[in-house]
């Protein structure tokens, strides 16, 4: 048998160093293993096992509906429709510059794009929400929805989502009111009442969608889902989801049949122009137009250049709310707050008669009445009835440097904000002594304030600048014996199963002291001019069954044709509703402004014949 | 002829007729040793599983099956490897040398390859891995050169002829390409070499050219654009000293795996262990189970599948000084080297210390051949074991 050559009884000494020297590295080792293991898992476990945790779980935003907008009696105005959108995350795309402009050039061939405009789409929207996918195309038909699921490995980064889109039942109807939505942008993401929000996320933009978007947007939810290392969804993975919070329902105060009334009026007329209908006792708009308006659903996919240039670079410029943003003049219809001021500041009583002769001297200037005609003596209501002039020139003079007429403007909301729940909105002006003299020591006007000054403004010409809902302010304010109104359209948030959140009521802006006899013969006034032989708008409303207080106003803008304007209070002698029209270049009040209030008249008081709607008690149904 | 004669000796007083165990051999075993690898195999079943239930679709056993059959064929394999007088494999030498050097370039020809490397040949019930019995074939044969060769030549000459001896097979291996084993094999050249009384100074002039080595492979070479590793081997060695830098490739995984075995905290993570079961850590079943075991039985499973490797290096350490001869020595010393290699690189890979180098943890990563292989060396070590208790029963026992 094999017997070992080296057989050895006892090993040597070097032997043993070596290998004690070999049991001590292996003790070594084993320690630090130890040691490594005990550090990972025991002070560090935690964190670890966040990590771990992280890492399992993607989270994916769910965009909540936006609420619905309804008008007074609960018909939809604005809601929502689900539209496949084709979007293309930047970051998923493939990173070879090549292979990218083939993807994009393939995805331009299906969407009948060309890469150039492909890419501009992508540049413009990366601008706007830096990070957030790009839409590429709204409504993807379905045919194509199927290619790109077929072939989703030839698209990375490109999905096609469901997502809510604005859709509005009546297209342009009161689009000025309900305004337009889209992404919100880079600026306004620093903006603190955009605070939660993310890019990509639609916000309102113009209307109430702006003023009640914090209502209207409602809470996105999220999924969280487990993923493997992939980043893929795993079966049965969706750990904790947070469903969406549909936004708030807002019932606004607009009357759907004054409402149309008033932009058919308009339309028909086609000149450019804007009404606004208002209850004269809490300031709730019934109705609120300008012409020519848009169709907010344009915005709902990415503009076309034609479109830019219609909306956007159109001497018509279709998106200015006139109601809130005009500056006008407005003509004779501006006497009632010159009344206001003379009887209040004591320049005249209400049986003051002044010879109206046609016309009246001041310095060199000579102010004539409209056509030249000559009246005789009238007294306050028979000036108001054939809207003398000279009558209320004589007023403007009487005042014309103490500041009363611009106090009384002033205390009746001319020139100043309205408080309106709508965003676009102007202050327009308030010609005045100090005004003006301040421009003429500044050197930026020729002559200092002088007496024809305020007899223009004493008849609504020469500099004032003001808006149909400034002027229907100021009238409700005479009419409901002294409260200046906040005017809203917004009237109630509702939860989207109906219920009540919030009223919307503003308290009114300030009082004023109307003296109830000053009230009644200026109301008589204007009631005689609209419904009294003789009476400017007599030929428009004399017919009308419900008794109405209404005053025609003329404005000179030249080089323009005269500004039609129409300011009524209905039903006389104690009135709910007050409706204000202009129109551009719509000569006399009486020709064209005028018949257009008529119109909304009788949509409102037909209404209110057939018991559908009401104004005093809001809306019954 | 010894074992008939040692048996008779150690049983005359118990019984007159030899009983199952005792033809097996027991009575002569290290229990510690033979039980520690039992369990540690045992336990990567246990653990197998659990975690890799959805891994084969439609056959949830499929790794826990094949690894108890390795399991169980790996212990057979050490009964008999016990009965064998180990010192017969110091005459044989030159052909298990040349066994391993065929067999191993065979794989080249014949190999099937998987992931870009050759590494073993298709059989018709699993793909065997030459280079993983290699490892033990290796400890084997040099370890007969050594003693062969001990008064042959000058120091230095048997330092050369040694290393030579130890490095072609390595080499080989490393064309494979396997990184992993061939560091192995290196290992075990060294372990044999270090037992086998080679000069410290010669172990000071390797240990210079390793570095020199390292240098050239990781910062010069690539540097003068003749790079000799392959991206993703360089990559692998050189991640974890920045594992978190890259959250993409290699660095990533080796990152997954400590968070993994982090997570796992005191008790261990259960059925809940997302990072081994949603694919965060790769290769779970083979390179990373100690991440799995990380996380799902925390410090708790972890540290005691740490404790049964202690012991099985004690125990194997402890053979090293038991060995009746020289040839013992070497042999258990290669394979206790072995065995601490493989441990501590792929523990320390697991825990974030070591590089990504491809090699699996004995007796737990699922694999055929590095489970038998593994137990084959068990079986070497016992039958050193046994015939060190046949020969002389008065030797000091730790």
């Amino acid at each position: 048998m094999y017997r070992d050559v080296d057989d050895r009884p006892r090993m040597g000494k070097r032997l043993s160093l070596r290998l004690a020297i070999f049991i001590g590295v292996t003790v070594v080792l084993f320690a630090v293993l130890f040691l490594r293991l005990w550090y990972l898992q025991v002070p560090s476990g935690a964190k670890y096992l966040t990590e771990a945790q992280n890492n399992r779980t993607r989270e994916f935003r769910v965009t909540a509906p936006r609420g619905k907008i309804l008008d007074r009696s609960g018909k939809v105005l604005v809601e929502n429709r689900t539209s496949l959108a084709l979007q293309v995350n930047p970051a998923k795309l493939p990173e070879a510059p090549v292979e990218r402009r083939a993807e994009l050039t393939h995805l331009g061939a299906l969407t009948h794009m060309s890469l150039r405009r492909v890419r501009r789409t992508m540049h413009e929207q990366l601008i706007l929400a830096a990070g957030a996918p790009v839409t590429l195309r709204h409504d993807v038909p379905r045919d194509l929805v199927f290619y790109l699921q077929e072939n989703q490995d030839r698209f990375p980064g490109v999905a096609v989502e469901p997502v809510f889109v604005r859709r509005y039942p009546d297209g342009t109807l009161a689009a000025h009111v309900v305004g337009t939505v889209g992404e919100v942008s880079e600026r306004e993401l620093k903006e603190p009442r955009y605070r939660r929000l993310q890019p990509g996320d639609e916000v309102g933009k113009g209307g109430v969608e702006y003023t009640y978007d914090r209502y209207l947007r409602g809470t996105p939810g999220t999924t969280r889902i487990q993923v493997n290392a992939l980043g893929e969804p795993t079966p049965g993975g969706q750990l904790l989801s947070q469903p969406p919070v549909p936004g708030d329902m807002l019932k606004l105060s607009i009357d759907s049949g004054v409402q149309v009334a008033g932009e058919q009026a308009l339309a028909e007329r086609g000149l450019p122009g804007a009404f606004v209908t208002m209850n004269v006792n809490n300031g709730q708009i019934l109705g609120l137009g300008s012409f020519p308006t848009y169709d907010p659903a344009e915005f709902t996919k990415p503009l076309t250049q034609g479109q830019v240039d219609q909306l956007y670079h159109n001497p018509a410029d279709p998106l200015d709310n006139r109601a809130t943003q005009g500056l006008y003049p407005t003509g004779s219809t501006f006497k009632v707050i010159t009344a206001m001021a003379a009887l209040n500041s004591g320049v005249s009583t209400p049986s003051t008669t002044i010879d109206d002769t046609g016309s009246i001297k001041i310095g060199d200037e000579t102010f004539q009445n409209a056509g030249g005609a000559a009246f005789g003596p009238v007294d306050l209501v028979n000036a108001l009835r054939v809207s003398s002039d000279v009558y209320f020139y004589k007023l403007g003079l009487a005042m014309w440097n103490t500041g009363a007429l611009q106090h009384w403007a002033h205390m009746l909301g001319i020139g100043r904000p309205t408080g309106i729940d709508l965003p676009e909105q102007t202050d327009g002006l308030l010609p005045s002594k100090q005004r003006r003299d301040r421009l003429y020591r500044r050197e930026e006007t020729e002559r200092p304030w002088s007496a024809g000054d305020n007899i223009q403004l004493a008849t609504g010409q020469g500099d004032l600048q003001t808006n149909p809902l400034q002027m229907a302010i100021a009238y409700a304010t005479v009419a409901n014996g002294g409260t200046v109104v906040t005017p809203h359209v917004g009237m109630e948030v509702d939860d989207s199963a109906g219920r009540v959140l919030k009223e919307i009521a503003p308290p009114p802006r300030r009082h004023v002291h109307v003296d109830p006899t000053y009230r009644a013969v200026i109301l008589e006034g204007l009631h005689d001019a609209a419904q009294t032989a003789g009476g400017t708008s007599d030929g428009v409303f004399g017919s009308f069954p419900v008794p109405v207080a209404g005053k025609t106003g003329t404005a000179q803008r030249p080089p323009n044709p005269d500004q039609s304007w129409y300011v009524v209070l209905a039903p006389y002698p104690n009135p709910r509703i007050v409706t204000a029209v202009t129109i551009e270049q719509g000569g006399f009040g009486a020709d064209s402004a005028a018949p257009a209030a008529l119109k909304i008249l009788e949509a409102y008081f037909n209404k209110r014949a057939s018991g559908s709607s009401g104004v005093n008690g809001g809306s019954p149904g | 002829m010894e074992v008939a004669r040692a048996r008779r000796a150690r049983t005359e007083p118990f019984s007159t007729r030899p009983g199952i165990a005792e033809r097996l051999g027991l009575p002569y075993m290290d229990a510690p040793l033979a039980l520690s690898a039992a369990v540690l195999v045992a336990f990567s079943v246990f653990t197998l599983g659990q975690a890799t239930v959805h891994d084969v679709p439609g056959n949830p056993d499929y790794y826990v099956d094949r690894q108890a059959i390795y399991g169980l064929l790996g212990i057979v394999g050490m009964l008999a490897l016990t009965r064998i007088d180990y010192s017969r494999f110091r005459e044989l030498r030159v052909g298990i040398y040349t066994f391993l050097c065929v067999s191993i370039s065979l794989v080249f020809v014949f190999g099937f390859a998987a992931r870009g490397s050759r590494r073993s040949f298709e059989l018709p019930f699993f793909s065997f891995q030459p280079s993983e019995l290699g490892k033990l074939l290796l400890v084997l044969a040099l370890a007969g050169f050594v003693i062969d060769g001990a008064r042959r030549g000058s120091a230095r000459q048997r330092t050369v002829r040694y290393l030579c001896l130890g490095l072609a097979p390595a080499a080989l291996v490393f064309l494979q390409p396997d990184l992993g084993t061939s560091l192995v094999f290196a290992a075990v050249t060294l372990a044999v070499m270090y037992v086998g009384g080679v000069p410290w100074t010669h172990f000071a002039v390797i240990g210079a050219a390793l570095v020199a080595l390292i240098t050239i492979v990781l910062v010069v070479a690539p540097a003068v654009g003749t790079p000799l590793l392959k991206g993703y081997q360089e990559q692998r060695l050189t991640s974890f000293l920045h594992p978190s830098e890259d959250a993409s490739d290699a660095g990533y995984q080796q990152h997954q795996g400590q968070v993994a075995i982090g997570s796992g905290q005191v008790t261990g993570r259960g059925d809940n262990a997302t990072q081994t079961r949603l694919d965060f850590v790769p290769e779970r079943h083979t390179d990373f189970i100690f991440a799995v075991i990380g996380e799902r039985y925390g410090f708790i499973g972890a540290a005691f599948v740490l404790s049964l490797y202690a012991l099985l290096l004690w125990r194997a350490l402890r053979i090293v000084t038991l060995s009746k001869n020289s040839y013992g020595t070497l042999v258990a010393g290669g394979i206790a080297g072995m065995l601490l290699f493989q441990v501590f690189v792929n523990v320390g890979m697991n825990l974030g210390i070591m590089p990504i180098t491809g090699i699996p943890l004995p007796l737990m990563s699922y694999g055929g051949s590095s489970v038998l292989a593994t137990f084959l060396a068990v079986g070497v070590l016992q039958s050193i074991h046994m015939q060190a208790r046949l020969g002389q029963r008065s030797r000091f026992a730790w």
